[in-house]
């Protein structure tokens, strides 16, 4: 996409990117990583980072933290607020000087990493490098685990039954379902239920829940009753924005299921006993 | 400035210092996954033009005219529209004669203004050939003429159509290879009868087209 | 009729929040919405099984546009040159007003009393049924969902399936009320009422109007797709045919036709083809015996200009009308297309109509969207819908003087207050000790947090932030790790 934006006259008609191929993943695990934990994350599910930063230590990597870290930029940048998105992502850019993986607890902010921050700085060519090269190295954590840890993950937990709910720019941008299936294939005591319509938007959309709250409270009802007709016992998802929608409408229609994120549902599960939180 | 000039002047501002795309579209994606034997063209027009509702017979270059006689006395159908002046309309029409047919041959041999009536509420039937089929998409490609005017394969309910196998094409790419240049008039892809799912998507047959389509597929060259 | 209903939405009504909060509520629409569009999208995935040829396709159908619009301005020339040479007279129309002046102009000059529509949506953004029954001519719908909702005085709510919304008992009340037929709610009994008094019009039309899908330039061709057969009969029995389309749909070559013909059927209604395809490259031939004496082709701009002036939004342009991107939106499905209160529906819909009618027209289509990206993964040509939307996005919060000046209405949801309201999230995120101190205060006093917080918690409880942040635990975590 970069290469069609910089080479090309400005008013070319444009076509669209080529298909992407299956990514390529190192062929071994890595001594350090980055973790971006995402601004949702930080206020409302720290849990599911230190549970990330758990899960990550266990495979013998050394997490690094970058306190700078705030917000990949998304909201502003889904809202039309272009110029502001640019300055927070700018900022962002900063902290991932080394040459390490970038591990990222929600497939929609990995995505912004990947996908966006070209479109953003389409401007300023001097940028695209350094884009690149953290495009390159931005994991979201399913696929982290999956393919480049190479987990075998075993089982503790009792027998349950859980509905998977992934995000639709995890899923588009991601193939964060396809991670998070096989990573919940692996427990053998866990059986994977589909849910009505699963592929559908649960109606978060970012602000797209603020300015259009009708609409998005009709997609998350309709989503929150799928989920609870599963007949799971408990749902997870491996993006938290998703989650902070869900649960708080199973709140509020006090339906006693509530999301855990993917990282905290996992480690959980592996676990001998339930250890005292970190 | 007029219309055509604004809008022009405005799209060629927009396009300066632009190449055009003009790359030669590359043929083998519309081709290739539909290609077939020759066997396995006419089964597969007859296949998906019977699940639309179309009736679909294979028969035989001396047999076909019989094969039409007999459809339409089953049907109780007693007029039909042919062109005379064509060589499946002379067969026909010799046919019936030495066989002393009762059925009635009406001929499309005047302008529409002359029997629109006529046309629209007396004709049950009318008989055309084919300009081709084509095999991945079950249809029948109909070239209007003087002689079968582009009404007669639309306004009687039942449409019945003559088509050689041999003129069966595997899809729509190769049959346009061969259709005229310049293009006639009006030129018609026809695959099933007329029908409709506006309702519920409840498919129902026979909207404003003919209800009935029959293709006399024949075999031999 | 069901009063709770929405009837014929008011054009110019185009508060998508307001209307949706009317149509949320009918739970028979939403019900019927439901049902039509899954199985439109399972048709279309069973007519689509290998992905391989399905991707590749929508890539060549991407290519085939892209390449049509990278020559337009020629590729009209050339298309007008040769329909002129075979006969067919060509208008051009920058405004609706204008192409409804062309049209009432071939009518007058024909003393028509009764024009016979088949399916054309540009003839819906023209509004041309209501502009020529002012001037005394009938304009009556021959498609058979356009022909029922023209009777119940609606418009359209999908561009292909202009009845989805309706059940067979509401169409048979329907008829039963306007048309004095027995109650039915059998379709086939339904249908053909209408046949034939569909027929008896195509017999008495004067004129008979149609849009195109393609329009060939090499070979100076229209082309109409449909199952029904009224395309046909409205552009083969009146003795006038007008076609109606807007300026980006030609196409080079009759060959490009082949994959997008595959990809629009495929993905419209999960059909290999439709019934017809119908290709017209000139009137009735001297020696022929039927067809019209006139045809003429009316290109309308209405807008489509602006959206090809700039190099991102030209891609809205690729669009063939099949419908897939709004049989496949998780908001469609639930609010029905009559809620945009736009001619165009949908993803299509939001991404087109600020050009056709200018953003201050259409402020809230572009936000009217959680950017799932459903359409974008299923448009056969690759229009890059969730971009686009958030392009105009981008142009809706601009200061309305800001330059370049993109859009007409550009700046439609510029607030002063709002940009602020970025402008601190953006120095929150930022500064790192903002977002400490922030963070801080939010962990701290989460707790008093208001339990109503506007728009969030009509559908959610409130939010709770956590006794600490990630940046703490994880610091900590970290540090007595070292």
């Amino acid at each position: 996409m970069s290469d069609q934006f910089y080479n090309a006259a400005p008013q070319e008609t444009r076509m669209a990117p080529p298909r992407k191929h299956a990514r390529a993943y190192p062929a071994s695990k890595p001594n350090n990583v980055y973790l971006f934990g995402t601004c949702v994350v930080d206020l409302f599910f720290p849990e599911a980072g230190m549970d990330t930063i758990h899960l990550l230590e266990r495979e013998g990597i050394n997490v690094h933290f970058p306190q700078g870290q705030s917000c990949c930029g998304q909201p502003a940048y889904t809202s039309g607020y272009t110029d502001q998105a640019r300055e927070v992502a700018r900022s962002q850019l900063k902290l991932f000087a080394n040459n390490w993986p970038v591990v990222v607890t929600s497939g929609s902010c990995a995505g912004m990493f990947r996908e966006h921050y070209a479109d953003l700085f389409k401007d300023e060519p001097e940028m695209l490098t350094q884009i690149n090269n953290l495009a390159a190295r931005t994991y979201e954590l399913a696929e982290f685990l999956l393919h480049v840890c190479k987990v075998q993950l075993a089982d503790q937990g009792e027998q349950t039954q859980v509905a998977l709910h992934t995000s639709c720019s995890a899923r588009r941008e991601m193939n964060t379902h396809v991670h998070a299936r096989a990573l919940l294939s692996q427990l053998t005591q866990v059986e994977r239920v589909e849910h009505d319509h699963e592929s559908e938007c649960c109606g978060f959309g970012g602000t797209f829940s603020i300015r259009m709250p009708d609409i998005s409270g009709a997609m998350v009802a309709d989503k929150t009753q799928s989920l609870l007709a599963s007949g799971a016992q408990q749902v997870v998802s491996a993006d938290c924005g998703c989650l902070m929608n869900i649960n708080g409408a199973f709140e509020k229609q006090n339906i006693p299921l509530l999301g855990q994120h993917l990282a905290s549902f996992l480690w959980q599960r592996t676990q001998a006993k339930q250890e005292p939180r970190a | 400035m007029s219309a055509r000039e604004k809008i022009l002047a405005s799209l060629r501002s927009s396009l300066i210092g632009t190449t055009p795309i003009t790359d030669p579209f590359d043929a083998t994606l519309v081709d290739q996954p539909w290609r077939y034997s020759a066997a396995e063209r006419v089964t597969r027009l007859k296949e998906l033009m019977t699940a639309v509702h179309g009736e679909v017979h294979l028969t035989r270059g001396n047999q076909w005219p019989q094969l039409l006689s007999d459809l339409l006395a089953q049907r109780k159908i007693n007029k039909l529209l042919i062109a005379p002046t064509t060589a499946h309309g002379q067969t026909f029409s010799a046919y019936c004669q030495v066989h002393h047919n009762p059925l009635q041959l009406l001929a499309y041999d005047r302008p529409i203004e002359e029997w629109k009536r006529e046309l629209f509420d007396d004709v049950p039937a009318s008989f055309t050939g084919t300009l081709a089929g084509i095999a991945a998409t079950g249809t029948l490609v109909v070239q209007p003429s003087p002689a079968e005017p582009r009404l007669m394969s639309l306004v009687p309910p039942l449409h019945i159509a003559l088509l050689h196998a041999s003129q069966i094409y595997d899809n729509l790419y190769q049959a346009q290879q061969d259709w005229p240049k310049p293009m006639p008039s009006n030129l018609l892809l026809i695959s099933g009868p007329s029908k409709t799912a506006d309702i519920e998507q409840v498919l129902a047959y026979g909207a404003h087209g003919p209800k009935d389509l029959i293709v006399l597929i024949v075999e031999d060259a | 009729m069901n009063s709770q209903r929405i009837h014929a939405v008011d054009i110019t009504a185009r508060s998508i929040k307001a209307n949706s909060r009317l149509s949320l509520k009918d739970q028979q629409l939403r019900n019927n919405m439901r049902s039509a569009m899954d199985s439109l999208i399972s048709k279309r995935i069973i007519s689509m099984p290998d992905e391989g040829e399905r991707e590749n396709l929508r890539e060549l159908g991407n290519k085939v546009r892209a390449s049509a619009l990278s020559q337009l301005p020629d590729l009209l020339e050339l298309l007008e040159a040769n329909l002129i040479k075979q006969g067919i007279q060509v208008h051009w129309a920058s405004t609706t007003e204008e192409a409804n002046a062309i049209v009432l102009e071939i009518a007058k000059a024909r003393n028509a009393t009764q024009v016979i529509k088949g399916k054309s949506m540009v003839s819906e953004e023209m509004a041309m049924n209501e502009h020529l029954t002012e001037h005394g001519i009938e304009a009556l719908e021959s498609d058979m969902g356009e022909y029922i909702i023209q009777l119940d005085n609606e418009k359209p709510t999908h561009i292909i399936m202009p009845a989805i919304h309706k059940n067979a008992e509401q169409v048979g009340r329907l008829f039963e009320h306007r048309l004095a037929l027995p109650y039915t709610d059998d379709v086939d009994s339904l249908i053909q009422s209408a046949r034939g008094i569909l027929r008896e019009k195509f017999f008495h039309a004067d004129i008979g109007i149609s849009g195109v899908n393609f329009a060939v330039a090499e070979t100076g061709t229209l082309l109409l797709v449909e199952n029904e057969g009224n395309g046909r009969m409205s552009t083969t029995v009146p003795p006038v045919h007008i076609a109606v389309t807007g300026i980006e749909k030609v196409v080079a070559n009759l060959q490009d036709t082949v994959p997008l013909l595959s990809l629009l059927t495929r993905s419209a209604l999960g059909q290999g083809i439709t019934t017809y395809v119908n290709m017209i490259s000139a009137p009735r031939q001297p020696g022929e015996l039927d067809g019209p004496e006139e045809v003429h082709l009316v290109l309308l701009d209405n807008g489509r200009s602006q959206a090809f002036a700039d190099s991102e939004l030209r891609q809205t342009l690729n669009c063939i009308r099949c419908g897939a991107c709004m049989n496949h939106c998780p908001v469609y499905t639930r609010i029905g297309g009559q809620a945009y209160g736009t001619v165009y529906p949908g993803p299509i819909g939001k991404i087109i109509s600020p050009h056709l009618l200018g953003l201050e027209n259409t402020p809230d289509h572009p936000s009217a969207s959680s950017l799932c990206g459903a359409c974008g993964e299923v448009c056969p040509v690759k229009i890059p819908i969730p971009a686009l939307l958030r392009r105009l996005r981008e142009e809706n919060v601009k200061s309305p003087s800001q330059q370049p000046q993109i859009m007409d209405g550009q700046g439609s949801r510029y607030s002063a207050k709002e940009r602020l309201l970025w402008k601190g999230w953006q120095y929150f995120n930022s500064v790192p000790l903002l977002y400490k101190t922030g963070t801080f205060m939010a962990t701290r006093f989460g707790g008093l947090t208001p339990k109503n917080l506007g728009p969030w918690t009509q559908h959610h409880s409130a939010p709770k932030p956590a006794a600490r942040s990630l940046h703490e635990l994880a610091k900590a975590h970290l540090e007595k790790k070292s």
